[in-house]
């Protein structure tokens, strides 16, 4: 066996972690932090990938409107996450299989009229230029755009921790989290912090969804392949737990590239998941336990 | 006042979400046909009532679902025809009225709906269909009520129904002209891709040994999901296999990503060539630039120059919702309403059998946009012209290789040496 062919699955694995754990990093917030089953999720990630196709519609230089395209789809989705907040997800806090069903039919309309608006089968998102090209590793040629998604992520991940951790307005969110009649004893609007939560959460399946238009089609169906993975790395991580499901996020990127090297992508997904369920099985809370509740 | 005020507001918010599913839907159902002709309600199988001045024929594609994508485009070219057909005068002085159906992407509910559209509906015929599961799911229906239905698209190949027409290509109208297009490029190694389902492993199984009898070797072979798209982690395979063309049985959305990580792991078509089974006008678009230079194999292209063809492309880029270009499996659907009213007009009437019988005489032609296709009566199969075409930067494709003369469908692939009784078997069997 080749050096390539150990490295090749890592590299591409850590990859294609990162696309998950961009997926996951909004329903750590969501799911993780307020508790809402949002099956919209994936639907989120797919207006992400719209907005990016819009952006390069009016920015044809796909060099630029990568860039620009990141920013605009974390407003786009979070704006969409936002008004699912004010307008069905507020009645529902305490009613998570509710929330599970009404956000199911949400992520059917919103396919839909994906599928009514755009072509139906798709549109494209050019890459841009400077991802084109691979880069040497012990002698694999990796795409660059592999390295592209773990670097989005890493940043988001980066960006996400600082904000909970050093802002007065993350400290809302703990304090939210942690106990919510307390927080609103301090003064803290809760309704507020619910609002930011969820914009940001949705946002980043938004950000999410650009990385996902490089790497597969932008169409009405994308964001449902992303959505039970998802969620499945939030549970394996322990809910409320960032660094889990980073970590956990890795782990099954990897696995699932390593098995797709040894037998076939089918039995690559099979094998995955299997692990994740007896792994969940054996520590049903988690990678980490909540029984801090801190975020990082 | 806080309660009431809160009630108010959920109120609004759920009939905001109700006229949102309303619209929605009304979207999706929209088109339905006359419903009110023909209302017996009998279960018998004869219930067909042309009686009056139209005849009812029903349309069933997936408009809602992951198949809408390419299913929409199918109900949209049937009611084209239809309404060319009815400008004309109808079939047998009969104008069409359709009950459009919607099969959303799951399979018991073709089959609920082929049930609904022959017994309540007392369609003469049904159209529609895309997946090999969709037909699967249909074929027992209509055998059991004696109906008929026609399939638009390529497939597997190895099936024959009496109720079944099929209009797209069976393996050796595509399939076989793709490896013959290989061989007549000197490919020595190919790498077999696909999504993971029955059409691909079928397929792969035939090019495997056809390849044999070719003298080309198969150096790799691998399947993903449908619903996957990230196709990175076998492109790594490729690489290291080296080939020097590749197979590509993917589907769906899942193709967008396998050109996109072909692309992105530096594999070209000016050194590795990709020949697509699936990758038509309406797919290339969605792929963006990575795709121009590969390969498809399919009958009919929209830059084919045929008598027809013009009028054809003409008639679908003013007709309403248009996707704007033509592509291999709407023009087969195109053909199925044609080839049907050919049939029935041959027959003198629209019963099943009468039809049956018109098609055994083996003289049902009609002038397509890929050429003068004629419907074989014994195996329900039309012949086809058999073409390659190069991706251009247009997302159009220009031809690459031609058969030589139109090829006689021939689903179980009797007339191949190469082809073993024992596996025709195991893999009709297999298929179901």
């Amino acid at each position: 066996m080749h050096v390539d062919a150990l490295i090749a699955p890592l590299l591409n694995g850590s990859a294609q972690g990162a696309l998950l754990l961009l997926a996951a990093l909004g329903l750590s917030l969501t799911f993780g932090q307020m508790g809402v089953i949002n099956m919209a999720h994936g639907e989120f990630l797919m207006l992400g990938a719209f907005a990016a196709y819009l952006v390069q519609q009016v920015i044809t230089a796909s060099d630029l409107s990568i860039p620009v395209a990141l920013p605009v789809a974390f407003v786009v989705a979070g704006l969409f996450g936002l008004l699912l907040e004010v307008t069905i997800i507020q009645w529902m806090y305490r009613r998570p299989l509710d929330t599970l069903l009404v956000t199911v039919g949400v992520s059917l309309i919103l396919q839909q009229a994906a599928l009514q608006i755009f072509p139906s089968q798709g549109v494209p998102v050019e890459k841009p230029g400077w991802l084109d090209g691979q880069l040497t590793v012990l002698g694999y040629d990796w795409p660059l755009r592999q390295l592209f998604t773990i670097l989005l992520a890493t940043v988001c991940v980066a960006a996400l921790s600082a904000w909970l951790k050093h802002t007065s307005f993350g400290r809302r969110i703990r304090a939210t989290v942690h106990n919510r009649d307390l927080a609103e004893t301090s003064g803290i609007s809760t309704r507020t912090v619910d609002r930011l939560t969820f914009f940001t959460g949705s946002g980043l399946a938004g950000v999410a969804g650009v990385a996902a238009s490089l790497i597969g089609g932008t169409n009405s169906q994308m964001g449902a392949q992303y959505i039970i993975p998802a969620f499945l790395v939030v549970a394996a991580g322990g809910i409320g737990q960032l660094k889990g499901t980073i970590i956990a996020a890795w782990a099954v990127g990897v696995a699932l590239s390593y098995f797709a090297y040894w037998t076939t992508g089918s039995l690559a997904q099979v094998l995955a998941f299997i692990l994740v369920i007896v792994f969940l099985q054996l520590r049903p809370q988690g990678l980490f336990t909540v029984r801090t509740r801190s975020l990082a | 006042m806080s309660t009431t005020s809160k009630r108010l507001r959920t109120l609004t918010a759920m009939g905001a979400i109700g006229t949102t599913v309303a619209l929605v839907l009304a979207g999706c159902g929209a088109r339905a046909g006359d419903e009110a002709a023909g209302s017996a309600t009998s279960a018998a199988p004869s219930c067909v009532d042309t009686s009056g001045p139209t005849v009812k024929l029903g349309f069933l594609n997936s408009l809602t679902g992951g198949m809408a994508i390419s299913e929409k485009t199918v109900s949209n070219v049937l009611h084209m025809a239809a309404d060319e057909i009815n400008a004309g005068g109808g079939i047998l002085g009969k104008k069409i009225a359709y009950v459009q159906e919607d099969g959303a992407t799951d399979w018991p509910t073709f089959a609920e709906k082929t049930e609904k559209l022959l017994t309540q509906d007392c369609v003469a015929a049904i159209f529609g269909g895309w997946t090999s599961s969709s037909r699967k799911a249909v074929k027992p229906v209509v055998e059991k009520h004696n109906g008929l239905f026609f399939y638009p698209v390529q497939y597997e190949g190895l099936e024959s129904s009496p109720n079944i027409y099929y209009t797209g290509a069976t393996t050796n109208q595509q399939i076989i002209p793709a490896m013959d297009f290989l061989a007549s490029r000197g490919v020595k190694k190919l790498f077999l891709a696909g999504s993971d389902y029955v059409f691909p492993r079928t397929a792969n199984a035939i090019i495997k040994l056809y390849a044999a009898k070719l003298g080309i070797e198969i150096v790799g072979e691998e399947y993903v999901p449908l619903d996957k798209d990230d196709w990175t982690s076998q492109v790594a395979k490729i690489v290291a296999a080296k080939p020097d063309f590749i197979f590509n049985t993917i589907n769906g959305s899942s193709n967008v990503g396998f050109v996109k990580a072909y692309y992105d792991a530096g594999l070209t078509a000016a050194t590795t060539p990709i020949i697509s089974v699936s990758i038509a006008e309406e797919e290339a678009p969605a792929m963006g630039h990575e795709v121009t230079g590969h390969y498809a194999s399919w009958n009919y292209f929209q830059s084919l120059k045929t008598e027809t063809n013009p009028k054809f492309i003409e008639s679908w880029k003013a007709y309403p919702n248009s996707s704007g270009v033509t592509s291999d499996p709407m023009e087969a659907a195109y053909i199925s309403l044609y080839l049907y009213k050919a049939l029935v007009e041959a027959a003198g009437s629209f019963d099943v059998d009468a039809v049956n019988a018109a098609a055994k005489k083996n003289t049902i032609t009609f002038d397509a946009p890929e050429g003068k296709v004629t419907l074989d009566g014994d195996n329900h199969h039309i012949s086809k012209p058999g073409h390659i075409g190069q991706i251009n930067a247009n997302n159009q494709f220009d031809i690459a290789w031609a058969s030589d003369k139109f090829i006689e469908p021939d689903p179980y692939l009797e007339g191949y040496d190469w082809f073993p009784a024992d596996i025709r078997k195991q893999l009709t069997d297999a298929a179901g």
